[in-house]
């Protein structure tokens, strides 16, 4: 008996809505957020990860009453993260019922932004989110770098280095989605998994790829995670929580069941 | 019973509602969210949770009065239930921020977790984020109608070792044994967050609203 590995359902909220891209492309809608969390903390899911993916910044209020609604019925962990810019946003979102916070562009303009809200609210409650890229040739060692835009962007940093200067600057937390994989349903990327995973002190999810509930393990199991996020295997009632650990506990691995 | 009034105790260190919705969704719709000292004095029991650096906790307690404050609430027999920094808090002392002075409410320090491994030989992660189980190392009015070994919502890198192991209510494991909740007399406190603890947490904070503060 230990600590358990956890499966977090994400939502990815667009104008308060939610949706899944595919390679953020071609996104469809699966409905109201606060009813899919809801849905979700009956499940057994040990966490919520909310991502806004609203592109206005005008809309952010949407995103805040949303993210109190949640915050009122669901009794368990809530990230929420996207458009996280600033001290204060950061702060608003605390405010509004989030537990933690994710940052992933922002903190690549401004990485003394980790460090100061690490400082300011706890380590426990900042996340960072890592999108990396696969950018070496065949053949080569393995490198990837992180990315914005989606992933149309690189940024020519090292995905490892920064994971390690992110834990350095006070993150309690890496939210790792490879990009590759992203909308694939062809399972984590766990080479850079395991990468990040090892460099790092602090817990790691695994995000981006998911379409099986093997997937799901071999992020624990081979990638090292910490924790595991999917979307679309859960919103589209393909697998339900309830299954997914049941499947990683016979896999050997340590669940809340 | 008629309805009784519960103050938590806002410090101004992170955001208070999901305590506050939990304790609503247990059982009470008279919650207070106070960090005004005469009505958390009123109030029929109490809660001190915390979040953060334990330096900015205690500097905020003492700057506010809280410190007295308390220590008037034990002495009055209120049930007082501690989460997390706020249990921590209630150490004689914690290693972190440099060395911080608490409020001596149980013997012991809070110590940063030692390292170590995990099943499969890799270094254990700072901080403990997740849910681990809980042994119920004493009955306790709190633990009533949730099974032993039930895991609650842990996120903290610092834990708490009393120096009286019959104060140690909850035990948990992570790399070493440490303590998963604490209580003697009307005070109760959970390393853990009941308030994201789901079913069993929810659970807990019946109990709380529940109690006479007597063990």
């Amino acid at each position: 008996m230990g600590l358990a590995k956890r499966i977090i359902p994400c939502l990815d909220v667009d104008n308060g809505r939610v949706v899944k891209g595919v390679n953020f492309v071609g996104i469809r809608d699966a409905g109201d957020p606060v009813e899919i969390a809801r849905r979700y903390n009956q499940a057994g899911a040990d966490e919520i990860t909310f991502l806004d993916i609203t592109a206005s910044h005008e809309n952010r209020d949407t995103t805040v009453h949303t993210v109190e609604q949640i915050a009122r019925e669901v009794f368990i962990p809530l990230t929420v993260g996207g458009g996280v810019r600033s001290v204060d946003d950061i702060r608003v979102l605390l405010n509004a019922g989030a537990d933690k916070v994710s940052i992933n562009t922002a903190a690549i303009h401004n990485p003394s932004l980790v460090q100061e809200s690490a400082a300011r609210f706890g380590s426990q409650c900042i996340v960072v989110a890592i999108d990396a890229k696969a950018v070496h040739e065949d053949g080569e060692a393995p490198r990837w770098e992180i990315f914005t835009h989606g992933g149309r962007k690189s940024t020519g940093i090292d995905a490892v280095r920064w994971a390690e200067k992110m834990a350095d600057l006070g993150a309690g937390e890496i939210l790792l989605t490879s990009m590759d994989r992203d909308g694939t349903k062809n399972g984590f990327d766990l080479a850079v998994t395991r990468a990040i995973a090892d460099a790092v002190p602090i817990p790691v999810i695994a995000s981006g790829g998911v379409g099986n509930l093997d997937h799901l393990a071999q992020g624990v199991l081979q990638g090292h995670a910490d924790a595991v996020l999917a979307a679309s295997i859960f919103h589209f009632g393909e697998y339900t929580v309830a299954e997914a650990k049941a499947h990683m506990a016979a896999c050997g691995i340590e669940m809340r069941l | 019973m008629a309805l009784q009034r519960v103050a938590v105790i806002d410090y101004g260190m992170g955001n208070l509602h999901s305590v506050e919705s939990a304790l609503q969704h247990a059982g009470t719709s008279d919650v207070v969210v106070t960090a005004d000292p005469e009505i958390v004095a009123a109030a029929d029991r109490v809660v001190f949770p915390g979040v953060g650096a334990i330096g900015d906790c205690m500097a905020e307690i003492k700057r506010l009065g809280f410190d007295r404050l308390i220590t008037e609430v034990v002495a009055s027999g209120k049930p007082l239930l501690g989460i997390c920094v706020g249990m921590q808090a209630m150490m004689e002392g914690s290693e972190e921020s440099g060395g911080t002075q608490c409020l001596g409410l149980f013997e012991g320090v809070v110590q940063r977790f030692p390292g170590g491994m995990d099943s499969q030989g890799r270094p254990l992660k700072i901080p403990h984020m997740g849910w681990n189980t809980v042994r119920q190392s004493v009955a306790h009015p709190l633990w009533q109608g949730i099974e032993d070994n039930t895991r609650f919502y842990f996120v903290h890198s610092y834990c708490v070792t009393p120096t009286r192991s019959e104060v140690q209510v909850g035990e948990c494991e992570y790399g070493l044994p440490f303590a998963a909740a604490v209580a003697r007399d009307n005070i109760f406190a959970t390393q853990f967050h009941p308030e994201k603890s789901h079913t069993a947490g929810l659970q807990l904070l019946t109990n709380f609203l529940n109690w006479n503060g007597s063990c």
